[in-house]
């Protein structure tokens, strides 16, 4: 197996008589994107400061690519804080000294380069965040949105292996938002250094990150993918991400996965006591991941929006759709069958033809792939089995590719 | 032991636990301001040696403070002039003036009152602005990119006051003596030759020596207690935040005034 960059083995950490980390084992991957989860004050950031020796814990262990962060000698740690940046929650600027002047700090005291070599990376970063024009101001004179970028201009001015955000799209507006993410996933993708962010943005989060660990009461709850944290039967987890799912996909007008496999139990529940016939698709973009690498991390979900809209234009009231993982939609429909949905996948595709669902298009030609699986709604078949059914090969009932 | 005599018991410890506690605590503090202080010190001669931050402090400490430490030289030696002369004349000393005020200022008043105005207008600040730094996370920041806080806030401040405290101190002492020339000798008429030559042949070489290093130790004191206040006010247990900031900055103030004092005292016992 894969030995983690950083390993968090049964660590404990207390400030007076609050536990914080409670017995918190995690494992931090080479060259990934590991976001960590959890409510607000339940020790997120005291952990990402324990990753780099930031905050000594009481007890256990923290392991840098296998040795022990508390037998390292000064020297080693030093060369650990080196290879490390921290973008923090509040963003930390010194208010004393300007915007170019901060940026340049790091450079200046870790560094042997010149001037003219400092003031041209530090120009560099500042024009790859948007920050132009802005070198001799002070922090205070800056917006939230604009500190938050400094800040993120400081950590990165280094070119470090490891880099720990604290929130750092907390106080950002959407376009800003995405364009950290997107920032955030280029830089990681062009250096390969290995991220750890803690943030509240789900689900947008989950499409630059290759793993997500959820923090509550002091212990990792979960570890995986962002695919395996939204199929755990977890209910702590699930009302988690639901929670704020909710508020997000509310605003985009998406049915969350709770509200739709709730829905899909109440066709369920019907068919037993009725006999009412209900059916499934499940709709699957398949070069998705293609999508977000080109574009943008954000743009998988901006194209699952766009077509969930189409689709509700499309269905009846008493239809529902829900976006199902990272590329999946899944629509209910009531009383209808294999003929009536191959009728709406074909009207979906027609005028999905010539769209420009994703505003943007990666290259000329390019297609996004879209298949659909169909099953019907069975008597004494659980709601997760009926989602396999929907997604077997030999269900699959629809494809087409939208230019 | 029964439940009452167990209570009595508590009662009749209580102040010695009290007592205890304060002393481990006040030891525990002295120890940590010892070790701030050595390490501030000993990284001024790290490398790279930070000498535009030194000098930018050495303006900050003390070309800023030339001017109230002229006004305070100023007046000092104008009153010491006038209460120095109606005493000396009860006695028909008049005369000794220039040796009275020379004295009492390059002894005593020049180092103390100079680094008494000091804290006041560095001192304060540097509790302040250190403090705020801190609570503002900014000291966290310089320790992930591997920046020695206490190098990069402390020693180019404490460097700085070495340098500055002397200087500062024979500005107010030689402002003094002119200002107890123009009260002694032009407003209350003395002789200005007798002023001076007795101001001089009093004066010896050991008395500025002992000046000199009463303010290189009182340069050590002010910026000692003020970064220190300011560096550790995020673990102030009565008061977080600003409130914080504003305690430590009043601590910073006082404690380095009584603690000026007090090694002024010490200091003069070996010294006299």
């Amino acid at each position: 197996m894969e030995q983690p960059l950083i390993q968090m083995v049964d660590v404990y950490k207390k400030f007076g008589d609050h536990h914080v980390l409670n017995g918190t084992n995690l494992s931090i991957f080479e060259g990934q994107v590991t976001t960590i989860i959890g409510k607000s004050g339940v020790g997120k950031s005291v952990l990402l400061k324990h990753l780099i020796g930031l905050v000594e814990p009481d007890s256990g262990e923290i392991l840098f690519r296998g040795h022990l962060l508390s037998k390292m000698n000064k020297a080693e740690r030093r060369a650990l804080k080196r290879k490390s940046s921290y973008v923090f929650q509040g963003t930390a600027l010194f208010d004393s000294i300007t915007v170019f002047e901060n940026i340049a700090l790091p450079l200046q005291e870790r560094t042997s380069l010149g001037k003219v070599q400092i003031a041209t990376r530090v120009r560099e970063k500042m024009d790859q965040l948007d920050l132009q024009e802005i070198d001799g101001k002070y922090p205070s004179q800056l917006s939230g949105g604009m500190k938050k970028r400094v800040a993120l201009a400081r950590a990165l001015v280094t070119e470090p292996e490891i880099v720990l955000f604290d929130e750092p799209t907390t106080g950002l507006d959407p376009i800003r938002k995405n364009a950290v993410h997107r920032m955030i996933s280029d830089y990681q993708k062009r250096f390969g250094f290995t991220g750890v962010v803690v943030s509240h943005e789900i689900p947008d989060i989950f499409y630059i990150s290759q793993r997500v660990a959820m923090l509550e009461e002091g212990r990792i709850l979960f570890e995986g993918s962002p695919e395996e944290i939204q199929q755990t039967p977890d209910p702590l987890v699930q009302d988690f991400i639901h929670g704020l799912e909710r508020e997000h996909e509310k605003i985009a007008g998406i049915e969350t996965q709770s509200q739709g496999e709730k829905r899909v139990k109440e066709e369920m529940a019907r068919f037993q006591r009725h006999h009412t016939a209900f059916a499934l698709i499940i709709f699957t973009v398949h070069n998705l991941d293609e999508i977000n690498e080109k574009v943008g991390p954000t743009a998988g979900l901006t194209v699952i929006k766009n077509l969930v809209d189409k689709l509700q234009s499309l269905t009846r009231l008493t239809d529902t759709c829900y976006r199902f993982g990272l590329n999946k939609i899944i629509l209910v429909l009531p009383n209808t069958d294999k003929e009536q949905a191959r009728m709406l996948c074909e009207k979906l595709a027609n005028q999905l033809k010539g769209e420009d669902i994703l505003g943007t298009s990666p290259h000329p030609g390019f297609c996004f792939f879209i298949s659909a699986g169909y099953v019907e709604g069975q008597q004494q078949m659980a709601y997760e089995e009926l989602l396999l059914q929907a997604e077997a090969m030999h269900n699959k009932f629809y494809e087409f590719s939208v230019c | 032991m029964n439940k009452t005599e167990k209570n009595n018991l508590t009662i009749a410890t209580a102040p010695v636990l009290a007592l205890g506690r304060q002393t481990i605590f006040l030891i525990r503090e002295l120890g940590k301001i010892a070790i701030f202080f050595v390490k501030s010190f000993m990284l001024i001669f790290s490398f790279p040696v930070q000498v535009f931050k030194t000098i930018e402090q050495v303006y900050f400490i003390g070309m800023k403070s030339v001017v109230v430490i002229s006004l305070t030289g100023a007046f000092t030696g104008l009153v010491l002039g006038l209460q120095g002369y109606y005493t000396l004349v009860k006695f028909g000393a008049e005369g000794m003036l220039g040796a009275a005020v020379a004295l009492s200022l390059i002894r005593e008043l020049g180092p103390v009152l100079s680094a008494i105005m000091i804290i006041g207008r560095a001192g304060s600040a540097m509790a302040a602005e250190i403090g705020i730094m801190r609570i503002s996370e900014q000291i966290d920041a310089l320790e992930t990119m591997d920046i020695n806080p206490i190098r990069f806030l402390v020693s180019p401040r404490l460097a700085a006051a070495l340098i500055s405290f002397p200087l500062l101190t024979a500005l107010f002492d030689v402002i003094g003596i002119f200002g107890g020339y123009l009260s002694g000798s032009v407003l209350l008429g003395i002789d200005s030759a007798i002023y001076f030559s007795k101001a001089e042949s009093s004066v010896l070489m050991k008395d500025i020596t002992g000046g000199f290093y009463k303010s290189l130790a009182f340069a050590i004191v002010v910026v000692t207690v003020c970064c220190f206040q300011g560096y550790y006010t995020h673990t102030r247990a009565e008061g977080f935040g600003a409130k914080g900031v504003s305690l430590s900055t009043t601590s910073a103030v006082v404690i380095s005034c009584v603690v000026v004092l007090v090694v002024d005292y010490v200091m003069t016992s070996f010294l006299i």
